[in-house]
């Protein structure tokens, strides 16, 4: 097997709003190996991004971490001090967000941006540092690093500003890159751009790369691991073609057969009814219950486990059901 | 997922009263307000002859004490007149010139400032500009200019100190409605033939009304400062009519000795904004249907409280 | 033929000069089919909706909806020209007032167009109708647009589109802001509306696979011009235009089968600013196949078997060999 670049387990995450305290990231566990993508795939409120905030440390005021670790070699992020966080951040793990535009400092040139992770961490002179960074923005295709290394984030284009994102986070080479929803806001053609060059740096630098999305088929073309995550828990996990081909939990199910793949113009979609439940009002036992086709009594009172299979997991009773007894038992 | 008894309660019209009980602070807010203008209305024939007429024997009578009857409760001034009836007198002058100041500058700054900020272009050019050489004069020295030039009744001062104040509105109402109207609703009503006029009825008025209104209470306060000091040059409310800022003004010179000639009703003034303040931010919570909760969900209830959220 | 425009043009003015948003779009939308507009932003998608919708008038070029040029129309006759057309919107949380309940936003459309319905009554059934039409309860009435999910909120943005009766709704990316599993019950339901009354659609969307699976034509667009149309089929299968063929090999696929298939195109270069468009063909700048002759203004050719396809190229990919 692969080196682990990181091994989180048990995340959870709570939320103190004004309506009360909510659980957003209920007990996730997951393992990524560099050179490897995992993506953390699901819908808007499922938790994911919340995960990748506790994950990296940023996570918003309202928000509290109340119970898991974050492993990298031997080091629990949850548990160092301030400072080592600090100097484990770059090195360590790293970040590329959705919204590059807001991701950068709108006054500062890219250049200068650019070569402050040698700057802090390396205590590299702006020259030399100002090289490194040039030398990086060729790395990720920008044209004319020279000369472009003295522009604005404004003056660049929405695939180049995440050209840039990246760029400041493999700057140290971590060992984990995460990656938020890196092509969300980006163009079909530009998607493809930043798709290939993630994972050409990936392999490059021999990174763990965790994929925040909700897009199946950017999965389904370049991660090796997918975790689905409802309701702030991973519900199923496994190999990405093992999942797709032949998902176990009713939901990574009904998500596959909504992608209108070739479906007969005009014929209906097969649709999920209902949407995600409210945070506020998770019901006892499986959060899928009041969408799910397969719905037993005890999926109403008891919460399923994550069962593991081989390579797999799924946490569903009716999937444990059918599945063999001695792993149902083990749940 | 959500019970019906919850499906009962959000569509229900909203029940302004039960929500006003809901918040004390709003509620003693509306009353003391309610209070302020039952003696706008009333107050020179409940202070009764003491308030005009002194006796020099209780000029600079202290305050909180019975023994002269409940008009002498706070005091008297330096003639012998009654601070309570005073007050009362004053109530009815300083509420006939800051209500319709704050109220005609409120009506045309906003109205003008939603239609430029609509329509931009150059309306919304002619619109500011005018507003900003409105608001490069020192409005006072303004005021003090035109009330020599015309006599100093109550009608001009409010005419001159609403137009010093319409900018204000203006500005606040032109940002807003430009905001709201780059908005896909407003799009939306577009696609439907909707004419401008209608739209900002609709549409832009509604949302921009509880920022004019918070604007209003905190410019209320600024009125009644200006009509005193106003006054205080001899070009305002003339004695021996008398006014909160006017009696503020009157009794700075005792201030070290008979503290409550000045003191007592600048408290009027600040009761009055702050009611008038704490119910502003409770319409804005009102009026919203998104904030409404706030107010119809008892504190301890809220953790439990399910967000309604049916099913597609 | 419901819908028919042709060389239409629309600028606007910008600090560096004019923005072409639109450089002579032709295209055309029968009773009840489904036209798919496809581009990436700033291809000019919504700058053609807004001219549809009558929101822009175009510098040059016609417009004829059932033959009339609406753009010439007086005040009662535009008035009831706007009721065949309305909008979806892409966003489900801005389109709808925030301060308004659904059966009020349903019935806004009629505040303007008073003469639909003569009492408060036929409004209120009307409204129950609609919220039926497009699968919500009657008991949503009265609830405000943050009570509902975005799937939710999307039934009542159609809803209020199908109050004013209309023969064409423009979606301007209808299911882009809602999450995988709501999309398919929303273009389930457009899907099952168009049946019901016979309406066409021109769908906007940046999803290949969406629109693959709605539209029985498709418009490619690419910095203010149509370069490809052609049927659905025609276009997904046997892509002539090298824009349309790159669109469709960077976007991801699901399935195995699919990516093995598929021949990886990936775009060198960035998208030229619709400020200073290059001359001839649009794509030449990013296109594989250019040569000199691309800077002439490419023609539109047609594929002999299949008339109705058309590519503004000079070197289509099916009729050279690629």
């Amino acid at each position: 097997m692969t080196d682990i670049g990181m091994k989180v387990d048990g995340l959870t995450v709570d939320l103190h709003t004004p309506r009360g305290t909510v659980r957003a990231v209920d007990g996730v566990s997951f393992t990524a190996h560099r050179g490897r993508t995992l993506a953390l795939l699901g819908e808007s409120g499922c938790g994911k991004s919340m995960t990748a905030q506790a994950v990296v440390g940023l996570l918003e005021p309202i928000a509290e971490v109340t119970g898991g670790s974050i492993d990298i070699d031997g080091e629990d992020l949850l548990t160092v001090s301030r400072k080592r966080r600090r100097q484990l951040a770059g090195p360590a793990l790293s970040i590329v967000f959705q919204d590059a535009l807001t991701a950068l400092n709108p006054v500062v040139k890219v250049g200068v941006q650019l070569a402050e992770p040698y700057r802090i961490h390396r205590k590299m002179s702006a020259k030399a540092a100002r090289a490194e960074a040039i030398e990086l923005m060729r790395h990720v295709g920008i044209p004319e690093p020279e000369s472009r290394a003295d522009s604005y984030p404004h003056q660049f284009s929405g695939g180049m500003r995440q050209r840039l994102l990246i760029a400041m986070a493999v700057a140290l080479s971590p060992k984990v890159l995460i990656a938020d929803e890196p092509t969300t806001a980006l163009d079909v053609t530009v998607q493809a751009q930043i798709l290939a060059l993630l994972a050409r740096l990936r392999k490059e630098h021999d990174m763990a790369v965790i994929l925040i999305t909700h897009d199946l088929s950017v999965v389904a073309e370049e991660a090796d691991t997918v975790a689905v995550m409802y309701s702030g828990r991973i519900v199923e996990t496994g190999p990405v073609d093992q999942v797709f081909e032949d998902p176990r939990h009713p939901y990574t199910r009904g998500l596959l057969e909504s992608v209108p793949v070739d479906a007969e113009r005009g014929a209906d979609l097969s649709s999920i009814p209902g949407s995600p439940p409210d945070l506020f009002s998770i019901p006892p036992g499986c959060p899928y219950q009041a969408r799910c086709p397969l719905v037993m009594d005890v999926c109403r009172t008891s919460r399923p486990a994550l069962v593991k299979t081989g390579d797999r997991a799924v946490a569903c009773h009716a999937a444990s059901a059918s599945g063999s007894e001695g792993v149902s038992h083990a749940a | 997922m959500t019970s019906p008894a919850d499906t009962e309660e959000a569509a229900t019209k909203p029940n302004y009263l039960k929500m006003l009980l809901a918040d004390p602070l709003a509620f003693i807010a509306a009353i003391v307000l309610l209070v302020v203008a039952f003696i706008a209305v009333f107050g020179r024939q409940l202070a009764g002859p003491t308030a005009t007429q002194g006796d020099l024997a209780l000029s600079r009578l202290a305050p909180f004490s019975t023994d002269h009857g409940w008009q002498y409760f706070l005091g008297g001034d330096l003639l012998g007149r009654s601070l309570l009836g005073r007050l009362m007198v004053a109530t009815q002058t300083t509420m006939s010139v800051s209500v319709p100041v704050v109220l005609i500058s409120l009506v045309i700054g906003a109205s003008v400032g939603m239609w430029a900020g609509y329509h931009r272009g150059w309306r919304e050019t002619l619109a500011m500009r005018i507003a900003d050489v409105v608001l490069s004069f020192p409005s006072l020295l303004m005021a003090v200019v035109v009330l020599y030039i015309f006599s100093p009744s109550i009608a001009s001062i409010i005419a001159i100190l609403a137009v010093t104040r319409i900018p204000v509105y203006l500005r606040t109402a032109r940002a807003e409605s430009a905001e709201l109207q780059s908005r896909v609703f407003v799009d939306a009503a577009r696609t439907f033939g909707t004419p401008s006029g209608a739209i900002i009825r609709r549409h832009i008025f509604p949302i921009v009304l509880p920022t004019l209104l918070t604007v209003a209470t905190l410019d209320f306060c600024y009125v009644m400062l200006a009509e005193s000091s106003l006054s205080f040059l001899g070009i305002g409310v003339q004695p021996p009519d008398v006014s909160w800022g006017l009696m503020v003004a009157q009794g700075r010179d005792q201030l070290r000795t008979q503290w409550w000639l000045s003191v007592l009703p600048g408290l009027a003034i600040v009761i009055t904004t702050v009611s008038a303040n704490l119910l502003a931010s409770w319409v804005r919570l009102a009026t919203d249907p998104g904030q409404r909760w706030r107010l119809t969900t008892p504190r301890r209830r809220r953790r439990r409280r399910a967000v309604p959220v049916l099913e597609a | 033929m419901l819908l028919d425009v042709h060389g239409i043009t629309k600028s606007f003015a910008v600090p560096k000069g004019r923005l072409r948003a639109l450089d002579g779009i032709d295209l055309h939308l029968e009773k009840g089919e489904t036209l798919g507009l496809v581009g990436e932003s700033g291809c000019g998608k919504s700058t053609l909706a807004r001219t549809l919708m009558l929101l822009e008038r175009p510098d040059a070029g016609t417009v004829r909806f059932g033959g009339v040029d609406p753009f010439a129309l007086r005040k009662t006759d535009l008035q009831r020209h706007r009721r065949r057309v309305q909008m979806v919107f892409q966003d489900p949380y801005a389109s709808l007032n925030p301060r308004l309940t659904a059966a009020e936003i349903i019935a806004e459309p009629w505040r303007t167009h008073k003469d639909l319905f003569k009492t408060a009554r036929e409004r209120a059934a009307r409204v129950r109708e609609l919220l039926h039409l497009v699968g919500l309860r009657p008991s949503d009435a009265n609830r405000y647009p943050q009570e509902f999910s975005g799937g939710q909120r999307q039934r009542l943005g159609i809803a209020r589109a199908l109050a004013l009766g209309p023969d064409v709704v423009i979606c301007d990316e209808p299911v882009s802001a809602l999450d995988l599993s709501v999309q398919a019950q929303v273009l389930n339901l457009l899907n099952e509306l168009q049946k019901q009354l016979s309406v066409s659609y021109l769908f906007i969307s940046h999803d290949l696979s969406v629109v693959k699976h709605v539209a029985d034509r498709v418009a490619v667009m690419y910095l203010g011009r149509i370069v490809e149309t052609g049927t659905t089929a025609e276009v997904f299968e046997n892509p002539r235009h090298p824009y349309t063929k790159a669109l469709l090999s960077a976007a991801p696929s699901l399935r195995r089968a699919d990516r093995e298939k598929k021949e990886k195109i990936l775009l060198t270069g960035e998208l030229p600013s619709p400020i200073d468009p290059p001359s001839g063909c649009r794509f030449r700048t990013r296109c594989w196949k250019a040569t000199d002759q691309c800077a002439t203004p490419p023609p539109a050719t047609a594929d002999p078997a299949t008339p109705g396809h058309i590519a503004e190229c000079h070197f289509p990919l099916s009729l050279t060999a690629v």
